[in-house]
């Protein structure tokens, strides 16, 4: 099945040279490829949608790679020898090489899961599973005296499977702080990450204050003591070009929803040389090697870690999304995420009664954009907005322990995409001051 | 515009001035409800007089954070059930929470619900609608403790 090409002009290979700005996409023609974008809401007004961090809207070319799929070719993959199930096989198969190629890694060490959350749990269980796995599952093993490590910014995804873990085990959760700035504390990382360490579980970006974490003092750190280093991708691998392999880490998980793909789908990377030695969490069909009445074998990875049938055209459809995500660059999604929460932070400073929440500088910050407004709880302001047509997330953002760190009990958060122009940016601001204005609280409105 | 519909200025009234407001002693049980999606809570204690659901409901006080429509539903709860029998409060309980579940299509009865009325345009709003009960269901669920024949809803 053909992918039709994004609507755009040029890409990242138009560049003409190292330092050179990518060329600046086109967001009209980009626009043009997502239906959802020119439907109203509330009253007839234009949607702004600001709210890709929770999930991403989706190109008609995933829609369409995902019909054809299964008006062609769907079946059950890895099984049975008929045509349907070959081509249905490779087209799984073809898009886990595409996903991981997407992220610099090598195609095994790329497993589905149904959302990033299990991919973790995945992570989590096959630990505590180790215990009464074979000898060559003795490094995944965790007990009482050892200790597992996560940050305070971290999105309950990457947090309450560990809590969990530790319960089982009797092992020690640990974390690192978040400064007033909403940085991570890294003071204390060399107390913190030591020999009693297996797992440190950090976010790549947080979800709530778009801060992006440093991963080399922390994965050197971690290995120094034998740690493995848990990535949560969600936020980053949407939003610009990541490589787990060169990055160090040894797990990584993000979800297809928030990467213009389809909902039921998620990835989990890990070293090939750690998949092939941890024992499985869900077990079951077709991650077997050898089933007797009384015990089975397991397949190698990735299929000792997708039991059952799997999702089919939404690894598909996860696929065209990543063709149609390289097709743009990831360099130029980047840059012009940059310009907007740029052009957000400067202007929603510019309003007297709003607060950030999370770096006001751009350097090493996405996509996300979380604010308070003095004398207008959150999900007040939200109704506003949204009657603006103006579509933001409210509340803690799965995120409790940041926001009690930050002091607030919830924020609005405007996230952004590659689809999102700089007027929308306006249409925030305006739609903030209106929020302002509906409850009375600008000092001009008396 | 829809907006208007829903912060009817008796709900702004009640929230920028809430009846009632603060935790108080004597108490006879204590709710804590939180409403996990946004994060908003409430503490709620329950002072009632007299046994069973022969009592009367001799104050409510509560604290918390939340939304405008929590806050202000939770102050309008006060005026409804304070100083009512409790079978009484029990049946605006009811009535309000019929009101909140019924997607704008529940014609409030003023007579029952005085303020509580204001809250009809929150109906039409599901993702509201648990603001405007999370004080009623800490009131049923502290009630609950104290007297048997009535069960936490």
């Amino acid at each position: 099945m053909t992918v039709e090409p994004p609507g755009v002009r040029g890409s990242d290979t138009t560049q003409t040279g190292a330092g050179t700005a990518p060329a600046p996409l086109d967001v009209a023609a980009l626009r043009a490829d997502f239906p959802i974008l020119r439907r109203t809401v509330r009253d007839e007004r234009p949607l702004v949608y600001l709210d890709s961090g929770a999930t991403s809207q989706r190109p008609t070319q995933v829609l369409d790679a995902e019909r054809s799929f299964v008006e062609t070719s769907n079946a059950a993959v890895h099984r049975g020898a008929h045509q349907l199930a070959e081509e249905a096989t490779d087209a799984y198969e073809g898009a886990r090489a595409k996903i991981a190629r997407f992220v610099g890694v090598a195609t095994n060490e790329i497993v589905f899961t149904k959302n990033a959350t299990e991919g973790v749990n995945l992570v989590a269980y096959a630990m505590s599973n180790a215990a009464t796995a074979g000898p060559e599952a003795e490094r995944f093993r965790i007990g009482p005296g050892d200790e597992v490590v996560v940050s305070e910014m971290e999105h309950h995804a990457n947090l309450v499977p560990w809590q969990q873990l530790c319960q089982r085990t009797g092992a020690t959760l640990r974390w690192f702080g978040v400064t007033d700035e909403g940085r991570l504390d890294l003071s204390e990382l060399d107390t913190l990450i030591n020999e009693r360490t297996r797992v440190v579980a950090v976010t790549h970006q947080s979800n709530v204050l778009g801060t992006v974490n440093p991963l080399e003092a922390i994965v050197d750190r971690a290995h120094r003591v034998g740690a493995f280093v848990v990535l949560d991708a969600c936020q980053s691998v949407p939003h610009g070009p990541v490589d787990f392999a060169a990055s160090g880490v040894d797990f990584a998980v993000f979800s297809g929803h928030k990467m213009l793909g389809p909902s039921g789908i998620g990835v989990l990377y890990g070293r090939h040389e750690l998949l092939r030695a941890m024992p499985p969490f869900l077990t079951g069909g077709s991650m077997i090697e050898l089933v007797h009445i009384d015990r089975s074998t397991f397949a190698e990875p990735p299929q000792r870690f997708e039991a059952g049938v799997p999702m089919t055209s939404q690894v598909v459809g996860l696929g065209a999304a990543v063709d149609y995500l390289s097709v743009v660059g990831m360099q130029r999604v980047s840059a012009h995420e940059h310009r907007l929460v740029e052009r957000a932070l400067r202007e929603l400073s510019a309003v007297e009664g709003v607060r950030i929440i999370g770096p006001v500088d751009t350097e090493n910050r996405g996509g996300a954009v979380s604010f308070v407004i003095d004398g207008v709880h959150p999900h007040d302001a939200s109704q506003v907005m949204d009657d603006q047509g103006v579509e933001i997330r409210v509340g803690h953002h799965c995120a409790w322990p940041l926001h009690r760190r930050m002091g607030v009990p919830a924020t609005i958060r405007a996230s952004f995409y590659l689809y999102n122009e700089l007027d929308e940016v306006t249409a925030l601001v305006d739609a903030v001051r209106e929020a302002q204005r509906f409850f009375a609280v600008t000092p001009t409105a008396g | 515009m829809q907006l208007e519909q829903m912060y009817q200025e008796i709900i702004l009234d009640h929230y920028r001035n809430p009846h009632r407001h603060g935790l108080r002693e004597p108490f006879d049980a204590e709710s804590f409800q939180v409403n996990p999606t946004c994060g908003d809570e409430v503490t709620l204690r329950v002072r009632l007089v007299g046994s069973g659901t022969e009592a009367t409901v001799a104050d409510v006080s509560y604290a918390g954070q939340g939304c405008s429509i929590s806050q202000a539903a939770t102050s309008v709860l006060t005026d409804l059930v304070v100083g009512r029998p409790l079978q009484e409060a029990l049946d605006k309980q009811a009535a309000f929470t019929e009101l909140m579940e019924g997607r704008g299509q529940v014609e409030p009865d003023e007579d029952v619900l005085e303020d509580g009325v204001a809250f009809a345009g929150v109906a039409k709003y599901p993702m509201r609608v648990k603001c405007a009960l999370l004080g009623w269901m800490a009131f049923r669920d502290a009630v609950s403790r104290v007297v048997d024949e009535v069960g936490a809803s």
